[in-house]
């Protein structure tokens, strides 16, 4: 196949697989600031089947929550979408209505938030938080109501439930905010879950119950879910396929454990060399030399990683970068990849 | 690191407990008569389970809330008798300095990244020369790895990393001599976490700072930390040597722990799981261990007698009756 051709993102979206539940193409998102336009994200496309576990990991400002929120319809203000699709379920994301949209979140799609305690209401008490949920989503009623909400609770392995039930968010630790979010998020049996930063806040014993929870309701409900976090260690253990995105790029698509062990982008390999599990010392460890590029750059070249890249050549800074299948499951975006 | 016996602590933390009231006869343990100490220059990592109280701890030794009892000996004084309104006015203040765990919440939405880092130096640096308090912005924010051209914005324009390293900038602005780090890495992608943490080696290396690394990321605790200190709801249950600590550990909680730490190549494959409920810790009941219950170990004795901390091996302190 000729470098120039452009793959979807998912190729096993043409075979003979049922379409996907969530496929967003050729997405662009811009932020019109007063010093610029942020050029956020661009030509993301991405898949995600039922039942799926897709991680999108990435540095910090990459693009991963951008890309989360424009799904849900709620960026900031300033947020102009300037290409692209995404198809929910039949339905188009981008052209729905507020309306539509909020019918969407919440009963079909729910979102854990990154910021934990921000996120919810600081004058009500959880417990009737999960209520709410429970009462608009789940048609639960009456006396079962308070039951079911003390059962939340429990699944996300708070302590004493019936009585963290009348607590108010600032009486909680972080994670537990964290876990009230996301009983919040389950609470609506929602058929994907945009989860960012789930578990960050998390210690690893707890983590591993929150995870084993979102597996769980993947295969018993074929909860489709987009998983977005830094630790790729935690991704490649729990997820089916990861996504790398760099400077608002999709920068490597593939199953979990091929990307983690046979990368194709150098920006993957070195994300995975700095991880701390694989160094033995501060000073081993390897930050990605540079940083990423200033996104109000009037001419980002066509390949953001570019000038941080060891293999950069001419072209990458001047040709259209293509999207290079590896196989049926695992794309690159990478002229390297091409030669 | 000098064995911290040898040297005067920094900070002494001297059975302190914060108990906060959550109803009619109902008292939450939060921290639980808890001692330790960290010398100059010493780094001690902070562990365990979500809502066992670290940042409740880490908040009344960055004096922004009171302890309910215990002493909290600075150098030569005496911190914990002083409230946290007044000693939010203290020339001492810039001593001690936290990074907060939600940067989100920590954050002023109407200050720019450069407003926020620029306060800290004129509030407890005394800092008012214009062209100097850039300088030192700008180089603060270098440190931390934050790209100078993201200063002009507003938390809501960062995103979640970069308020987090907005949020560490503040904190090192006055030059602490101890920082108290609330999981600051979290929120950090792998690269620029590295480059946070050979920067906290440095200063630690370079100027003798000390820190309190409350994380959940035993990897990083493990390569940044002399000692490491390991809570279960509201008690110290393990302390000693990081190496130590994770090679060897002793208490069934720990052990718990370290086994549950991700492995990339564990896909599938079931990690060990603390099973059981966990007690609360609304009026617990003295005499009990915390970990009864969940504890593969368990025995009756365990409900009857809770055992204070006692060395299992040099500077290494285990509160069980089997290790
Ligand atoms: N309202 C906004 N105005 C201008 N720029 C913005 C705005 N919101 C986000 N950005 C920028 O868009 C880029 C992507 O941000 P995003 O929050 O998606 O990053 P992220 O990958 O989620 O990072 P992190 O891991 O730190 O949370 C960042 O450079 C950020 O500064
Ligand atoms: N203001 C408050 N009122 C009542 N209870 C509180 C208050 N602040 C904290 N707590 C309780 O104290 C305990 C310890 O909370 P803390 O925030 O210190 O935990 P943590 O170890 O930092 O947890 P995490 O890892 O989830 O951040 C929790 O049970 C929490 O609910
Ligand atoms: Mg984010
Ligand atoms: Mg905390």
């Amino acid at each position: 196949m000729s470098p120039e051709t452009i793959v979807h993102a998912d190729p096993r979206a043409a075979a003979n697989v049922p379409p996907p539940l969530l496929a967003v193409d050729g997405l662009s998102l811009e932020f019109r600031t007063r010093s610029g336009v942020v050029r956020a994200l661009e030509d993301v496309s991405l898949s995600l089947q039922k039942g799926e576990l897709l991680g999108v990991v990435g540095e910090s400002g990459s693009g991963k929550s951008v890309f989360a929120y424009a799904m849900l319809g709620i960026s900031d203000a300033a947020a102009k979408i300037t290409r692209g699709t995404a198809v929910f379920d039949g339905m188009d994301l981008l052209g729905a209505t507020e309306r539509e949209l909020r019918e969407i979140r919440g009963r079909e799609v729910s979102m854990i938030f990154q910021s934990p305690r921000t996120s919810l209401n600081p004058i009500r008490k959880v417990g009737h938080q999960i209520e709410d949920v429970l009462r608009r989503h789940a048609a639960v009623r009456g006396q079962d109501l308070r039951e079911r909400a003390i059962d939340c609770l429990k699944r996300v392995r708070i302590p004493d439930p019936a009585r963290r039930y009348e607590a108010y968010p600032f009486e909680l630790s972080g994670g537990m905010c964290q876990r009230i979010l996301i009983a919040l998020a389950l609470a609506c049996q929602p058929s994907l879950l945009i989860a960012d930063e789930p578990t960050t806040g998390l210690d690893v014993t707890t983590q591993a119950a929150i995870m084993d929870l979102i597996v769980e309701l993947a295969h018993e409900r074929q909860m489709a879910t987009l998983l977005i976090t830094h630790d790729l260690a935690m991704a490649a253990q729990y997820c089916d396929r990861i996504a790398v995105m760099h400077a608002g790029h999709v920068v490597e698509v593939g199953p979990a454990q091929v990307v983690l062990h046979q990368p194709q982008h150098p920006y993957t390999a070195r994300l995975i060399a700095s991880t701390p599990h694989t160094a033995d010392s501060i000073a081993a460890m390897q930050p990605i030399p540079g940083s990423l590029p200033d996104l109000r750059a009037a001419k980002l070249p066509p390949c953001r990683y570019s000038a941080r890249c060891e293999y950069r050549t001419e072209r990458c800074d001047t040709e259209a970068l293509p999207v290079v299948p590896i196989d049926a499951t695992h794309s690159v975006r990478c002229w390297r990849a091409a030669a | 690191m000098n064995a911290p016996e040898r040297n005067i602590p920094l900070l002494r933390v001297q059975r302190l407990q914060k108990h906060f009231k959550v109803g009619r006869n109902a008292m939450l343990h939060a921290v639980d008569d808890i001692s330790f100490d960290i010398a100059p220059g010493e780094s001690v990592g902070l562990v365990g389970e979500s809502g066992c109280g670290k940042s409740t701890l880490s908040r009344v030794i960055a004096r922004l809330a009171d302890p309910t009892s215990g002493a909290l000996q600075f150098e030569d004084v005496d911190l914990a008798v002083h409230p946290a309104a007044k000693f939010a006015r203290d020339s001492r203040r810039g001593v001690i300095q936290m990074v907060f765990q939600d940067a989100n919440d920590s954050l002023n939405p109407r200050y720019t990244a450069f407003d926020t880092i620029a306060e800290s130096l004129r509030l407890l640096v005394g800092m008012k020369d214009a062209a100097q308090i850039k300088a030192r912005v700008e180089e603060l924010a270098t440190w931390v790895g934050l790209p100078v051209d993201l200063l002009s914005r507003y938390p809501h324009q960062l995103s979640g990393g970069q308020k987090a390293r907005v949020g560490i900038a503040r904190a090192l602005a006055p030059s602490p001599r101890l920082l108290i780090l609330d999981e600051p890495t979290a929120a950090l992608d792998v690269s620029v976490q590295a480059t946070v943490l050979q920067l906290l080696a440095e200063l630690r290396d370079k100027l003798g700072v000390a820190y309190l690394f409350v994380s959940h990321d035993l990897n990083v605790v493990r390569l940044l930390c002399d000692r490491v200190v390991v809570m279960y709801l509201g008690k110290v249950v393990e302390e000693g040597p990081a190496e130590a600590v994770f090679t060897t550990p002793r208490h069934p909680y720990t052990q718990a722990l370290v086994a549950a730490i991700p492995d990339p190549d564990a896909r599938g494959r079931k990690t060990v799981r603390a099973e059981g409920e966990p007690r609360s810790p609304i009026n617990p009941d003295p005499r009990a261990c915390r970990f009864h219950g969940r504890c593969p170990k368990g025995e009756p004795k365990c409900e009857l007698t809770m055992l204070d901390l006692k060395e299992v091996a040099p500077a290494h302190r285990v509160a069980c009756h089997f290790a």
